[in-house]
């Protein structure tokens, strides 16, 4: 893979170095029977270590509240570790942030960064003002982003009109107009529909491809590791509770994921690859639950292989929860 | 052409500066009418704030040593230092809600100061109204109040409502940096940013001494119109402020953003954890 688009970065720098991590949070909260109000320190993120290379694909997963934004934010300098180090792309975040801002790129999927009122296309502009591109630089990267992510369509609506899926494409075209080396990617695909999804992780995958891009993904999402990373991170109350490449991840827990499909006709049986399997039939022969793995067999050749059997009227998909995945790997004792 | 720009160039300070406020201006423009409504309204504020004062001295000859037309200039010139300083800086007091909505870490994962970008992302052109209500009654109240023009006071004309505007950005600089240690604080820190504005379109003799001395010293509000006004009009000043403090606006403004931006350093520094 090429590092071409920051090559004042030594390739060997590694993109996130942790170690050691901690942060805490003092909260005030009432004691109960008491009008005082009592600190309680809160250990957020605890003795996180991990080296990430350049160009390597992370997904950084865990529960609500096992610590994922708080990382973030540490990476990305807006918080300070209690604790330990962090360095990205070799800087040290906190007192380095902005000029690790140029070579960084962030999507936060709860907050806008766009321009609300302004047509998104006028956002690009200001972005690229910020980080002191060329008009050339801006235009060049503006149409492959426009073309990758199809953003044509909305380009010169203002921001507010834009439906989530746009917003979100948008927002994304936002975070690598700069050609950032790492991209930190936060709950990237919540609350999209299943064909946004995949065009943005499609894209994000092709990018990659192309510059050779370090990415960092937390998600709740199993369906976005699965596509775009090649390491996945379990983080659990803080601590790493796994961390290793996906397919071992996946060829020890199994984690099927599902797949349920409304039929136009009853139908009592559906002949499925051998990658699937039938886990129940609903609502008479209409209704048709499918486990399938998704390391095997992708949902297009899954649909095509029902598709030749019956008329698909409805479908939806069920990634393994990844609350589910943590419990096993702690049934396992721990390690994997 | 003049619009020609070299494509290789990266974009300079003054042109991102430029594109910021720019944006932010664009903003405003899409939604006109509730944007004429609110300079109109603007508008109003000042025209009732000063008919608070002409109603005062309809009761009374003077108002703190002062006839309605030297009233006039004071207020005329405190509206439109505040209405400037206002217009770039008076957003920032409600840092407190962006710190809640998540909204200011949007901004800090980007290579610009975050002063800039908040006075940019929240610059509000309403003030206009307050700026152009403020503009047109200074320059009038001051030719009707007796102004002798030497070079010495015309540059003074000039230098008082920036000097006057730069202070009141360093007031709501100053309001907004508290925000990062009090949860809710706004409504504290308008007592300093709003309740200066009051005390600095009033003549400040009217004040009793140690009010005057504390809106002289700490909060220098009566060094943005008051104190100019006694110098253009060459009037006597009460105890504490003398005519020659209406040359002091630009140094206590330097002074003010010093110490705000010193705050709103050790802020950003609590905020991020890394001790302030």
């Amino acid at each position: 893979m090429t590092l071409e688009s920051t090559p004042h970065i030594p390739s060997e720098v590694p993109a996130v170095e942790l170690d050691g991590l901690r942060r805490d949070y003092t909260v005030r909260a009432a004691a109960p029977g008491s009008r005082r109000r009592r600190r309680q320190v809160v250990r957020a993120v605890d003795e996180i270590t991990l080296r990430i290379e350049r160009g390597e694909a992370v997904g950084f997963v865990g529960a609500n509240g096992a610590g994922k934004s708080t990382t973030i934010k540490m990476l990305t300098g807006i918080l300070q570790p209690s604790a330990g180090s962090v360095r990205v792309l070799g800087r040290e975040p906190v007192p380095e942030r902005r000029r690790l801002a140029r070579e960084i790129g962030v999507v936060f999927g709860q907050r806008s960064q766009l321009w609300w009122d302004l047509p998104l296309r006028d956002s690009y502009r200001i972005l690229g003002a910020m980080h002191r591109l060329t008009d050339r630089a801006v235009g060049e990267r503006l149409d492959r982003l426009v073309e990758g992510l199809d953003l044509s369509g909305f380009l010169d609506r203002p921001v507010r009109q834009l439906s989530l899926g746009q917003r979100m494409r948008g927002e994304v075209a936002a975070a690598l107009l700069h050609s950032p080396a790492l991209v930190v990617l936060d709950e990237p695909t919540i609350g999209l529909d299943m064909v946004s999804k995949e065009g943005l992780r499609r894209f994000l995958r092709e990018d990659r491809a192309e510059r050779g891009t370090t990415l960092f993904l937390t998600t709740h999402d199993m369906g976005d590791v699965e596509r775009l990373c090649e390491r996945i991170v379990v983080v659990n109350t803080g601590t790493i509770a796994y961390d290793g490449p996906l397919e071992s991840f996946r060829a020890r827990l199994g984690a099927p994921r599902e797949l349920v499909v409304d039929l136009a006709a009853p139908r009592e049986h559906l002949e499925l690859p051998s990658a699937a399997r039938t886990l129940a039939v609903e609502a008479d022969g209409i209704r048709h639950r499918i486990a399938f793995s998704g390391q095997e067999l992708t949902v297009p050749a899954l649909l095509t292989a029902i598709g030749t059997q019956a008329e698909v009227s409805d479908l939806s998909l069920t990634e393994p929860a990844i609350e589910d995945l943590v419990r096993q790997i702690y049934a396992r004792g721990g390690g994997i | 052409m003049a619009e020609q720009r070299d494509e290789d160039r990266p974009v300079s300070t003054a042109r991102m500066v430029a594109m910021l406020y720019g944006s932010r201006i664009r903003s405003q423009a899409t939604f006109r009418t509730s944007f004429l409504a609110d300079l109109l309204g603007q508008v109003l504020i000042v025209g009732t704030e000063f008919l608070e004062l002409w109603v005062i001295l309809t009761q009374v000859e003077t108002l703190g040593g002062m006839t309605l037309s030297q009233v006039a200039v004071v207020y005329g010139l405190g509206a439109l230092a505040f209405g400037i300083g206002d217009m770039f800086f008076g957003e920032i007091d409600g840092l407190s809600a962006q710190i809640r909505s998540g909204r200011l870490e949007t901004l800090l994962i980007r290579p610009v100061p975050l002063l800039l970008q908040i006075s940019s992302l929240d610059l509000s052109l309403r003030r206009l109204g307050r700026i152009g209500v403020g503009l047109a009654m200074y320059a009038t109240a001051l030719g009707i109040a007796g102004f002798s023009p030497t070079p010495a006071t015309l540059l003074l004309a000039g230098l008082a409502p920036l000097a006057g505007a730069l202070l009141f950005g360093a007031l709501f600089t100053l309001a907004g940096a508290l925000q990062f240690w009090l949860v809710d604080g706004r409504e504290f820190a308008n007592a300093f940013t709003y309740g200066g504005n009051y005390v600095a379109t009033t003549p400040g003799a009217v004040f009793a001494l140690p009010m005057r001395a504390f809106f002289t010293f700490v909060i220098p509000a009566t060094l943005i119109a008051y104190a100019p006004t006694l110098a253009l009009l060459d009037l006597p000043g009460p105890a504490l402020v003398p005519t020659w403090a209406g040359w002091l606006g630009l140094p206590a403004a330097l002074l003010a953003w010093g110490i705000a931006l010193m705050l709103w350093r050790a802020g950003v520094r609590r905020y991020t954890g890394a001790g302030g």
